[in-house]
C-alpha cells in the first residue's frame, strides 16, 4: 500500500469520525434533556426543602431558563472550541473533573486490559494446542465461569476471600490517604489497592479472549496451510505462534478494539464495588443527579476514543494480515 | 410533672441557658470514665458523595453531617431539644417575646485566623441565609431589626413572637459563615462552597472528588484543648456492601445515616468491635409516610384513606423492615419532636373493620376480590424503600386494591412527585424540633405548590390551616400546644397521608471511639470533644 492512498484514507476517515462525533454530541444533548427531571428538581430532592424562588435562582444559575435550542447550540460552540462546559452542581470546569479522574480510570482499566489480552490469548492458545486434554478443558471451565458471572458479584467474592478472610488485601478506595505515603511506597500501596478492582474487571474480558482465542485457533489449525508447514517441517512452536496463533488473532484484535474504546469510559459497577474514584461513576452520579454538562463531558470523550480506537482497529489488521488492505 | 416535656416556659428557657455548661460536662463525663486521649484520625464514611461542602448553599445530608465539624451555629440542641451554647455562650429572650440577644464566644477565629465577630452573625443571617436558605425565608423575613450592640453582642427584634425561632440556629440551619468570605459574591458559586471556612474544631485540607475528603485539627479552636482527634477522614464509598465490610473489618471507624441498609443492622449490632445507636435524631425526627395524591378520585374519599392506613402492621414493618431503626408512627408529629399529642391515636390495624369502610365508601370486591388498583412509585433511594413498597403492595392486597410497583430514578422520582405525577408513593421528611417548621408544610393549603417537600398530597382543609396558623403565632407554648392538639387530632382523623414509621438511622461506631452521639442532632454536631481511646 502506498502512502498517499494511506493518507487519503486516513484523512477520509477522520472527516467522517469528527462528523460522527458531531452527530453523537446532538444525539446525547437531546436524550439526555428527554429524561424526565432536571438537575434544580434533584438538589431540591436531596436538600429536603425547597420553594419557587429557590428553584428559580438553582435553574437560572445552571442556564436552564434558555430555551433548549440555545442551550444546544451553547453547548455545540463549547465542544468545537473544546470547552466542555461547567458543572453548576459542583462548581468545577468538566474538563478538571474529567483529567482528575482520568489517571484513576486509565490504570484501572488499562491493567485490566493487560491482564485479559495477555491471559486471554496464552490460555485460549494452551487449550487449543492441548486440545480435549484435561488443562484444556479446565481452561474451558474456568473461562466459561468467568464470563456467565456477573461481574459485582465476583468482585464481592475477590472482597470477602481477600480482605475480608485472608486480610491480605484492601476492600476498597485507590491509596490509603490515611497514611500520607509518598514516591515508591505510595505507587506499592497503589499496587495493593489495584488487584482486585482489575482482576474483577478483567476476569470477563479474559474469559472472552481465551474462549476467543481457542475457537479461532482450532478452526486454524484444520486448515491445509498447517498441514503443509507442518509436513515441510516447520517446529511446533513456530507453526503455533506465526502460522496459526497470527492468523487467529483477527477476531481477538476486533474485540480488543471495543474493549479499548471503553478504556476512557471506566467500569460503572467495578468502581462503585470498590469505590475506585474513576470516570464510569463520575458518569453514573451525573446521570442520577442530572448534571447535564458532565454527563455529555464524559459521552463525548468516549465517543472521541471509540472512533479513534476503530479507526486503529483497521489500520491494524493490515498489520497482522497484510491480505486485509485498507480502503475507503 | 406533665406528661409533655415540651411545655416549657420562658423561665425554663432562660434557667437551660444558665445550665448548659453543667450539661455539656455532664454529657462528656459520660464516657465511660476513660480520660479522653488527643490524637488519632477518625475515617468515616461519606455517602453519597456531596457536590459542596458549604452548609447553607447545599444541605443533603452527607453535607450537613461533614460540615458541621468546619462550620457552626451560635445553639446546638439537647435530646430533648434544649438549647446549648456554641458559638453564643448566652442569650435572652425578652418577655414580651420580640427580643432575642445573643453573647458570643470570645476568641473565636475563622479558618484563615480572622476574629469572628458580631458583624459575621449578622451576615450570616441577615444576607447569607435569607437568601439561599429556602426553609428558612418566611422565619427570617419576620425579623424587623438586627443589631451589634458591641462585637460580642447580636439583637434580633421580631415582628411577631415566634417561638422556634432559637430552633433555626443550630448549624445545620443557621449556618455561621464568614462576611469577609462571602460578603459582596455570588453565594452559589463562591469557591469557598467545596473548602469552607469555618469556625469548627476541624479546618479543610483536601478533596479528592470520588475519593475523600481530608480535614485537620484547627490549633486556633476557640475551646482550649480541643478538638482531641487530628482530623477526620471521610471515605467516599459508593457501594452498600462495600460500606458494610468497611465498617465490619475497621477500614472505617464510623458510618452515619443511610450509609448501612437497615437489614445490614442485626449483624453489626453483633459485632464484637462495633456500637449500633439510634439516638441522636430528636432534632429532624424523620418521618417516614405513604402518600396517596388526593386528585386521584380513589384517594379523595378520607374513609378510603383510613382503610389502607388500618391496613398497615405497623410494628410489623419497625420491626422486620426496618430491623428496629425507630418506632411506629402514632400520628403526623413524631413522639420526639415539640408538641407532639400522645392522645392524637391512629386507628389500629384492622382488616375486618378496614373493609367494612371501603364498603361505605362503595368500593364493592368485584369477583375476583379487587375493589380498585393504583400506581405505587418507589423512590429510589435504597433498598428500604422498594421493601416498603413491597409491603404496602401486599397490605394493600388484603383489603382488596391491586397495587402496580414504579421504579424509578431519582431524578424522575423528584421531578415526578414535583408535578404531582403519582398516585401513591413514599417520603421521608424531617421535623426540625417544631411542628411549624417541619410539619406544617405538608399539610397547609398555601403551601401546595409543584415542588419537593411542598404540600405534593394536595390536602386541603380550612380548619387546618386555621390551627397550624394559630400555632405558628402563638405566644405563648400553652396556646399552641392546644392548637397543635387540635391540629393532630384533625390530622388524625381526616388520614391526608398514611404515616408509618418514626425513623431512627443507625450511627455503627467502633468501639474505641467516644462521645459521638450527645446531641439531638447526633452525628451532625462539631465533634470537638470526639476521641479515639488507644
Amino acid at each position: 500500500m502506498d502512502i498517499s492512498s494511506l493518507l487519503r484514507f486516513l484523512l477520509r476517515r477522520i472527516i467522517k469520525s469528527v462528523l460522527v462525533v458531531i452527530a453523537i454530541v446532538i444525539c446525547n444533548f437531546l436524550l439526555i434533556h428527554a429524561a424526565p427531571g432536571d438537575p434544580a428538581t434533584v438538589m431540591a430532592g436531596q436538600s429536603g426543602s425547597a420553594d419557587p424562588q429557590f428553584m428559580a435562582q438553582l435553574r437560572h444559575q445552571f442556564g436552564l431558563d434558555l430555551p433548549l435550542y440555545e442551550q444546544l447550540w451553547i453547548y455545540l460552540k463549547g465542544v468545537l472550541t473544546l470547552d466542555l462546559g461547567f458543572s453548576h452542581r459542583m462548581q468545577v470546569s468538566v474538563a478538571s473533573l474529567l483529567l482528575d479522574r482520568l489517571p484513576a480510570t486509565l490504570l484501572l482499566t488499562g491493567t485490566s486490559f493487560v491482564i485479559a489480552i495477555v491471559g486471554g490469548v496464552t490460555l485460549g492458545a494452551l487449550a487449543a494446542r492441548r486440545v480435549g486434554h484435561w488443562s484444556d478443558s479446565a481452561i474451558t471451565v474456568v473461562a466459561l465461569a468467568f464470563y456467565a458471572t456477573p461481574l459485582f458479584w465476583v468482585g464481592l467474592m475477590l472482597v470477602l476471600l481477600f480482605s475480608v478472610k485472608l486480610e491480605w488485601l484492601p476492600s476498597f478506595g485507590m491509596s490509603d490517604p490515611g497514611s500520607n505515603l509518598h514516591g515508591i511506597a505510595l505507587a506499592w500501596d497503589i499496587c495493593q489497592h489495584l488487584v482486585l478492582p482489575s482482576l474483577t474487571l478483567g476476569l470477563f474480558y479474559l474469559a472472552v479472549y481465551a474462549r476467543l482465542t481457542r475457537a479461532t485457533m482450532l478452526e486454524v489449525l484444520s486448515q491445509d496451510f498447517v498441514k503443509t508447514a507442518r509436513a515441510k517441517g516447520v517446529p511446533e512452536s513456530r507453526v503455533i505462534s506465526v502460522h496459526v496463533l497470527r492468523n487467529a488473532l483477527l477476531p481477538v484484535i476486533t474485540f480488543a478494539g471495543i474493549q479499548a474504546g471503553q478504556l476512557i469510559g471506566g467500569s460503572i459497577l467495578v468502581e462503585t464495588v470498590f469505590a475506585w474514584p474513576g470516570i464510569g461513576r463520575l458518569a453514573f452520579e451525573a446521570l442520577l443527579a442530572r448534571d447535564y454538562q458532565v454527563l455529555m463531558g464524559v459521552f463525548f470523550c468516549t465517543s472521541v476514543v471509540v472512533v479513534i480506537f476503530n479507526l486503529l482497529t483497521d489500520l491494524l489488521y493490515a498489520v497482522v494480515d497484510p491480505r486485509v488492505e485498507v480502503s475507503t | 410533672m406533665h406528661p409533655n416535656p415540651w411545655l416549657l416556659t420562658r423561665r425554663h428557657l432562660l434557667a437551660t441557658a444558665g445550665a448548659a455548661p453543667l450539661l455539656l460536662s455532664a454529657s462528656a463525663a459520660r464516657a465511660q470514665g476513660i480520660t479522653p486521649r488527643r490524637g488519632g484520625v477518625l475515617n468515616i464514611i461519606l455517602n453519597p458523595e456531596p457536590p459542596l461542602l458549604q452548609i447553607g448553599v447545599n444541605n443533603q445530608t452527607p453535607t450537613l453531617i461533614c460540615g458541621t465539624k468546619m462550620t457552626q451555629g451560635l445553639l446546638k440542641f439537647s435530646p430533648t431539644l434544649e438549647p446549648l451554647p456554641e458559638l453564643a455562650k448566652s442569650w435572652t429572650i425578652s418577655p414580651d417575646g420580640l427580643g432575642y440577644v445573643f453573647s458570643l464566644q470570645d476568641n473565636v477565629k475563622w479558618h484563615d485566623g480572622q476574629p469572628f465577630t458580631a458583624d459575621d452573625v449578622i451576615f450570616s443571617v441577615m444576607t447569607f441565609n435569607k437568601e439561599i436558605a429556602p426553609r428558612l425565608r418566611g422565619v427570617l423575613a419576620g425579623i424587623a431589626e438586627c443589631t451589634a450592640p458591641d462585637p460580642h453582642t447580636v439583637r434580633f427584634v421580631l415582628k411577631q413572637a415566634f417561638q422556634p425561632f432559637l430552633l433555626c440556629f443550630d448549624a445545620t440551619a443557621i449556618p455561621m459563615v464568614a462576611k469577609h468570605v462571602y460578603d459582596g459574591t455570588d453565594f452559589r458559586t463562591n469557591p469557598a462552597n467545596s473548602h469552607p471556612i469555618g469556625t469548627g474544631p476541624f479546618r479543610f485540607v483536601e478533596w479528592q472528588r470520588g475519593n475523600f475528603v481530608r480535614m485537620e485539627r484547627f490549633p486556633d479552636y476557640w475551646k482550649p484543648g480541643e478538638p482531641y482527634l487530628d482530623g477526620i477522614l471521610w471515605r467516599v464509598i459508593p457501594d452498600g456492601q462495600s460500606r458494610r465490610l468497611a465498617v465490619e473489618t475497621g477500614q472505617v471507624q464510623m458510618s452515619t445515616a443511610t450509609d448501612i441498609e437497615p437489614f445490614d443492622v442485626p449483624a453489626l449490632r453483633s459485632a464484637p468491635n462495633l456500637d449500633v445507636t439510634t439516638k441522636g435524631w430528636e432534632y429532624f425526627s424523620p418521618l417516614f409516610w405513604f402518600e396517596p395524591n388526593h386528585r386521584v378520585p380513589l384517594f379523595a374519599d378520607k374513609r378510603v384513606r383510613r382503610a389502607m392506613s388500618m391496613a398497615l402492621d405497623r410494628n410489623f414493618i419497625v420491626q422486620r423492615l426496618w430491623f428496629g431503626l425507630g418506632k411506629a408512627a402514632t400520628g403526623p408529629v413524631s413522639s420526639t419532636t415539640r408538641f407532639y399529642d400522645p392522645n392524637a391515636k391512629l386507628p389500629t390495624l384492622d382488616l375486618a373493620a378496614a373493609t367494612n369502610l371501603l364498603d361505605e365508601a362503595g368500593l364493592k370486591p368485584n369477583a375476583q376480590g379487587i375493589r380498585g388498583s393504583f400506581k405505587h412509585l418507589i423512590p429510589p433511594y435504597g433498598e428500604i424503600w422498594n421493601r416498603m413498597g413491597e409491603y404496602f403492595r401486599q397490605a394493600m392486597a388484603k383489603i382488596g386494591f391491586e397495587v402496580t410497583l414504579e421504579s424509578t430514578d431519582a431524578g424522575t422520582w423528584a421531578s415526578r412527585v414535583a408535578n404531582w405525577d403519582y398516585e401513591t408513593t413514599s417520603n421521608v421528611l424531617y421535623q426540625y424540633g417544631d411542628p411549624t417548621l417541619g410539619v406544617e408544610r405538608s399539610y397547609v393549603t398555601s403551601n401546595i405548590q409543584k415542588i419537593l417537600f411542598t404540600n405534593t398530597s394536595g390536602y386541603s382543609n380550612p380548619k387546618v390551616d386555621e390551627l397550624f396558623a394559630a400555632a405558628r403565632l402563638g405566644a405563648t407554648v400553652e396556646a399552641r400546644q392546644k392548637a397543635f392538639n387540635e391540629v393532630q387530632e384533625l390530622l388524625v382523623e381526616d388520614m391526608p397521608l398514611l404515616w408509618v414509621v418514626e425513623v431512627a438511622y443507625p450511627t455503627i461506631t467502633d468501639k474505641h471511639l467516644h462521645n459521638v452521639i450527645q446531641l439531638g442532632t447526633g452525628d451532625h454536631a462539631c465533634f470537638d470533644d470526639v476521641f479515639l481511646s488507644a
